[in-house]
């Protein structure tokens, strides 16, 4: 199996008649993802690259069976084009845009949390279970998307689109493929942390160990470890942190409140030393990182 | 978007929130004056965009108006934290019965927004154990149960809880309509009276909801004019980055070694940055590319990293792009370098960009002898092949 994204996944994409939404969707469809229809309010009727286009998610999803939506609008109407999947009980949001104003994230995501709806994002590259499908624009075109990512056993989690890709590709060229890989989001605030995802993927048989892209800031890889105190995870971990160089250069904070809510955390050094303590193997660079999941992920007999 | 007390005060004092009599100032004869109209002790505070304030010295106390000259033209003389004094805050002191923090801001680790309280406001109240934590709802009209829980969770109660639940009340409606990411008010201080005074408070806007706040920041405009002074590395990279809405140039930060970096996207770059300073090299600059950036961007990136007096060297390392166009990337490096009359070989130390059109890409570095690297070499390893004459 893999998680979230399934070979038989059908992928509405809002904002489809976008520049970028209609190239991801044409790279998409040649990838083998399901892409079965596309919103864009006034455009009801068009196609784009074959996929109808219906002016209200609604209607989408009265004409089509829809398990998962990419939202893929300006910044300033994320929050509207959320509420509308919402509302139309979609089970996954995958929020690619961008520069999404704060208030707005939290809105969604506790609209989200009271309909039971998974969100990923904003500012997310995508979901990608190799040779399956994906839900997003994780790997670019098609071709150079195959080239990245290969079917196998590790899932990714990562802080940076880019990087997951670079990550993906690292692995593949050692002969070691992914289960499922995902972009959780560059922002401060996302819809599904680490530790909010570790769950799906240790009751995914298929997944035999996990590599995480981290960056200095927020909470995620705290959270991950309080996780993992409270509960060890049958997956072995591998993690690589960038940004080590913001310890040495740190600005200076505004205001205490941020203090108390973060705390100590969020710096690279403390995340390193909490991950380790929990159990998971720290990568100091780059190109170490194959090695380290091969020791934990056996080659295939 | 970080905005100084004075600009915070006035937009909060519309909303009948108390704000101490006072007046900005821009000399210490102006102090003076201010001083003696209050007819009281005062409280001088640098409108400089920093935490801490009283810690680093910009807030000093004055009796008189000859005292308030006098403390105002040091803190004029002075520098905090880099940030030169140009205006001074002059506010009557408050006779204070109780000083609270209050604060309120976006709880990544819980996704909400909270309203966080302490009984015992000043400047070291993130080690105080007591302090009070309640989320609220992100919708409007703010509902008022949440001020009166804060309230008495703080202990108070009768008059005092239902006067501090409606401040707290209108600054979660401040805070949601502004798109503020903090609004905190550290101290509000009760006054014999039972009345509660905004003492000072720090504010910061969403970048990224401006787009709706045109109305607030017409109001703000000295913040944004103090905090938007970038150095001339910086305001020239946002020049080029305005000129042409293709691609992003974001976060070019000038340093003072000889590599120059032109690197991307973010993970990336923080990535390349760690392997550049493990490596023992001297970076000139910091650096943010992507989102398919233009020949014409790309080419004025270059030379304004190569402007920088002691720049040899220049290494272009992007993780493996999708978006980016590798063959762009290449062609704008080569052009920047050309005008800038060097040879590209002699100063492209590593050139990586791994991704879409790498074809194109590799064939026009090869026009000048350089050599394409692409995903087989891992980017710290591509660093680590680095050599600078220095």
């Amino acid at each position: 199996m893999s998680i979230l994204a399934f070979a038989d996944t059908n992928i509405l994409v809002q904002g489809i008649t976008g520049r970028e939404a209609s190239t991801f969707t044409r790279e998409s469809i040649h990838y083998g993802a399901h892409i079965v229809a596309g919103v864009t309010p006034g455009k009801g009727g068009q196609q784009i690259h074959g996929v109808l286009v219906f002016d209200t998610v609604a209607a989408a999803v009265q004409a089509r069976s829809v398990q998962a939506s990419i939202i893929a609008v300006p910044a300033p109407i994320v929050r509207d084009a959320a509420f509308e999947a919402l509302e139309s009980g979609i089970e996954l949001l995958v929020i690619v845009s961008e520069r999404v104003p704060r208030k707005d994230v939290v809105a969604i995501l506790e609209s989200a949390s009271v309909k039971g709806t998974r969100v990923i994002g904003p500012n997310s590259l995508g979901v990608i279970s190799p040779e399956r499908t994906r839900i997003g624009m994780c790997g670019g075109a098609a071709r150079d998307t195959r080239r990245a990512y290969m079917k196998g056993s590790v899932g990714i989690m990562s802080r940076s689109g880019g990087m997951m890709t670079e990550l993906a590709s690292q692995l593949t060229q050692t002969g070691i493929g992914q289960s499922t890989c995902i972009s959780v989001g560059g922002d401060p605030i996302v819809g599904s942390t680490f530790a909010d995802l570790l769950p799906l993927f240790e009751a995914d048989e298929e997944t035999k160990a996990l590599l995480l892209f981290c960056e200095p800031g927020s909470t995620m890889e705290e959270r991950l470890v309080d996780r993992l105190r409270e509960q060890p995870s049958r997956l072995p971990i591998v993690a690589f942190i960038a940004g080590r160089f913001a310890d040495r250069m740190q600005g200076i904070r505004f205001g205490h409140a941020g203090a108390i809510v973060e705390g100590q955390r969020g710096s690279p050094a403390g995340k390193a030393g909490k991950l380790e303590a929990a159990g998971v193997r720290v990568a100091s660079r780059l190109s170490q990182i194959p090695e380290y999941v091969r020791e934990v992920v056996p080659e295939p007999a | 978007m970080k905005i100084l007390e004075f600009e915070a005060k006035a937009v909060l004092r519309e909303h009948g929130l108390q704000i101490p009599d006072g007046e900005i100032v821009t000399s210490p004869k102006a102090a003076a004056t201010t001083t003696e109209r209050l007819a009281r002790p005062v409280v001088l505070k640098a409108q400089i965009p920093i935490g801490g304030r009283m810690k680093a010295g910009g807030i000093h106390f004055a009796e008189t108006p000859a005292a308030a000259q006098a403390a105002s033209q040091h803190l004029f003389d002075s520098e905090i934290r880099t940030f030169p004094v140009t205006h001074i805050l002059v506010e009557e002191k408050l006779a204070s019965k109780a000083e609270l923090f209050l604060g309120l801001i976006y709880d990544a680790t819980e996704r909400t927004a909270v309203v966080l309280g302490s009984m015992s406001g000043g400047i070291d109240v993130e080690d105080d154990d007591g302090i009070v934590r309640c989320p609220f709802p992100t919708c409007l009209p703010v509902p008022s149960f949440v001020g009166r829980e804060v309230a008495l969770q703080l202990g108070c109660r009768g008059h005092d809880l239902l006067n501090l639940a409606r401040v707290i009340t209108s600054l979660i409606e401040r805070f949601l309509t502004w798109d503020a990411l903090l609004l905190e008010i550290n101290p509000l201080v009760m006054t014999p009276d039972g009345l509660w005074w905004v003492a000072d408070v720090h504010l910061e806007l969403d970048d990224d909801a401006l787009f709706r706040q045109s109305k607030l920041c017409k109001r703000l405009a000295h913040s944004r004019r103090i905090l938007s002074k970038r150095s001339d590395f910086e305001e020239r990279a946002h020049e080029i980055d305005r000129t042409d809405h293709r691609g992003v140039a974001g976060r070019l930060i000038a340093f003072d070694g000889d590599l120059g970096l032109l690197i991307g996207g973010g993970g990336a770059s923080l990535t390349t940055f760690d392997a550049v300073l493990d490596a023992g090299l001297n970076p000139a600059n910091y650096c943010e590319i992507g989102g398919n950036p233009s020949v014409w961007k790309v080419a004025e990136l270059t030379k304004l990293i190569m402007s920088q007096t002691r720049v040899t060297h220049l290494a272009v390392i992007m993780n493996i792009v999708s978006n980016t166009r590798a063959d762009l990337v290449a062609r704008g490096v080569i052009k920047g370098l050309l005008e800038l009359g060097c040879v590209p070989k002699e100063v492209i130390a590593v050139f990586r960009v791994p991704g879409s059109w790498e074809d194109e890409c590799r064939h026009i570095l090869e026009q000048h002898e350089i050599a394409h690297l692409g995903r087989e070499s891992a980017i710290d390893n591509v660093v680590n092949t680095i050599r600078c004459p220095s």
